[in-house]
């Protein structure tokens, strides 16, 4: 049974695949974590909209599929920044016109063609495993540049996209790094495109920044815990969508994903018990009323590692004791 | 180069959306000076300021920064702009220490990792804010007060000759304005050069040297500091609407008036 496993990750189709993933998984979070700080978590879902598109223009006429892609995505990508530039529409109902138009567009162009929809279902969801040399080739170079920029240009793109005025009076083209970023985020969908396929690209995007966050607290952390989240989804999937193929038909695209939110579902309550944590221990705002009580015969002996929540109030320490504030003054305790 | 005017607007206007919201505002800033601008929401007063650092272009007028023209000023290092707090948390995570290093982004080229200087830079920003045991906590857990603290450390952290502040007291709790406030009085000890915007001063009221009033789109007031604004310093939930004490005479009526009656507002003329 091992030597059978041996053979099949050794084969030339899966470990073209095997790069493919591991080349797709750094750089969908490299993208998708400033996406995130936007709170644009669903452009790389708009962008993949509009690729379909650009892949039945591929198909249709005959070039690449893969480079008419990345065409119809950095001029949609474009066009969802200038028109959140403008302010004119609501940038969610701009991704909705996109996301409809992209898809309606894909799917006429593809029977226009008269090709077989499963064509097109290899891009919708994903193909890995039928990846070329060439291909593979074409997505290492893609999510190589895209992963230098994110990481390369981190400064810059961190202030342009956490405080936009601020990152304007410190003289950045704020412009230039918007469109940036949406054109790199066009290029991580169709670099995407062949692992998790266009329905399912910004979860590769997305899922492990969100997973990231629910631990880190700084955003270089978040950005290489996404990037190496991301890997551990795509490569893992892949391998495992590879490994129960041999009892049923389990897509590789679908198994990334689920994988990836699994990832999410698991660090989730760790992220809700440090952020409750947090909120208990955040110090009571400063000053206390005039005139208050004092317990002059208190039981118990406050003190570190005494069970009770200590919580910072001014210079002092307040113990949360049975829903009370005890500060420790001299002998007694003050009820704050 | 000391000696060179850090704001001169003459006869500025600005018009967003093609609404006029300034008009003929003339505003000087000498080196080492700390000028507030007061007025109610709505008075153009933010727009104003946004205006001076390069966010909205002017309708009319001229300004010069360091004695260049605006449009064709670059030493952004030179400038700190402190923005409304909206901006310190987003999307993702961030350590106070990673957004005040932002600040630094003016100084720094492209491609280069942070040298001595700028880490030197960000430290004493964040010690002159008094947040340097908080560097490496998430900006999102502090108060309203730190945050505001932060984007100072920001805009300190470029070493900027001139600061421009846009509302740091909004939503701040009164002890937090105080400890701002002692922040911005050491820094105008060092010789700042700092512009702020509010539309209450509190604990901040002795620290200007001169302030400027807008009310609908004018200056109407620049001169010294309004008695009546530093009487307002240290009494706790003083609220001042009408920072212009000369509005008080001249209005007629109380802010009370019947739902079908028009608002006989002394400035609207016959309404």
């Amino acid at each position: 049974m091992t030597a059978s496993y041996a053979e099949l990750f050794s084969s030339p189709f899966m470990q073209r695949a095997l790069l493919a993933a591991l080349f797709t998984g750094l750089a969908a979070p490299a993208i998708g974590t400033y996406l995130v700080q936007r709170r644009l978590s669903l452009m790389g879902d708009g962008i993949g909209h509009v690729a379909v598109t650009g892949v039945a223009l591929g198909l249709l006429t005959g070039l690449s599929p893969t480079w008419t892609a990345v065409v119809v995505a950095i001029l949609g990508a474009v066009a969802i920044e200038v028109i959140r530039e403008r302010g004119t529409t609501n940038g969610d109902l701009v991704l909705a016109l996109l996301f409809y138009g992209g898809l309606a567009g894909g799917v006429l162009l593809t029977g226009l063609g008269g090709q077989a929809t499963t064509r097109l279902q290899q891009f919708l969801f994903g193909s890995i495993t039928t990846a070329s040399a060439s291909d593979v080739l074409v997505t290492m170079a893609l999510a190589t540049i895209v992963v230098l920029v994110g990481v390369g240009l981190s400064p810059q793109l961190f202030a342009a996209s956490q405080d936009p005025d601020f990152a304007r009076v410190a003289g950045l083209r704020l412009r230039a790094y918007n469109v940036l970023v949406a054109v790199l985020a066009a290029v991580s969908v169709t670099v995407a495109m062949r692992t998790v396929g266009l329905l399912l690209v910004s979860a590769l995007m997305v899922v492990p920044v969100a997973t990231a966050q629910q631990l880190t607290r700084s955003f270089r952390v978040t950005l290489t815990a996404a990037m190496a989240l991301g890997v551990l989804a795509s490569v893992g999937g892949l391998a495992l969508s590879a490994v129960l193929s041999r009892q049923a038909t389990v897509a590789p695209g679908p198994t990334i994903v689920l994988l990836a939110l699994a990832c999410f579902l698991l660090t989730w309550p760790i992220g809700v018990w440090r952020r409750r944590r947090r909120r208990r221990a955040e110090p009571f705002p400063s000053g206390s009323p005039s005139g208050h009580a004092h317990i002059e015969s208190h039981p118990h002996r406050h003190g570190r590692d005494c069970g009770h929540l200590a919580v910072p109030h001014d210079d002092h320490v307040d113990y949360v004791h049975d829903g009370h504030r005890h500060a420790p003054h001299g002998e007694h305790y003050d009820e704050h | 180069m000391p000696g060179v005017t850090p704001v001169q607007l003459t006869d500025g206007a600005i018009a967003l959306g093609g609404r006029p919201i300034v008009r003929g505002v003339d505003l000087v800033v000498d080196t080492g000076e700390f000028v507030t601008v007061l007025g109610p929401n709505g008075s153009g007063k933010s727009t104003l300021i946004r205006a001076l650092v390069g966010l909205h272009p002017l309708s009319r007028g001229s300004l010069t920064l360091f004695g260049t023209p605006s449009t064709r000023f670059r030493e952004w290092h030179r400038l700190g702009y402190v923005p409304q707090r909206s901006g310190a948390a987003a999307g993702v995570p961030a350590t106070v220490w990673e957004v005040v290093a932002a600040g630094r982004l003016s100084r720094r080229r492209l491609l280069r990792p942070l040298g001595r200087a700028d880490r030197a830079a960000i430290q004493d920003a964040l010690e002159l804010v008094d947040l340097a045991d908080r560097r490496l906590d998430g900006v999102d857990h502090l108060s309203g007060g730190q945050q505001q603290r932060v984007l100072i450390a920001r805009a300190l952290a470029g070493e900027p000759e001139l600061l421009v502040l846009d509302e740091p007291t909004a939503g701040v709790d009164l002890h937090h304005q105080q400890v701002l406030a002692d922040t911005l009085g050491r820094l105008r000890q060092r010789g700042a050069t700092i512009v702020l915007v509010a539309h209450e001063l509190g604990p901040l009221a002795p620290l200007a040297d001169r302030t400027v009033v807008m009310r609908d789109g004018r200056a109407e007031y620049d001169g010294p500091p309004l008695p009546d604004w530093l009487g307002a310093h240290g009494a706790p939930g003083d609220h001042h609407h009408h920072p212009d004490p000369r509005a008080h005479r001249t209005r007629p009526l109380p802010d009370l008036t019947a739902p079908l009656d028009r608002a006989p507002h002394p400035r609207d003329g016959h309404a």
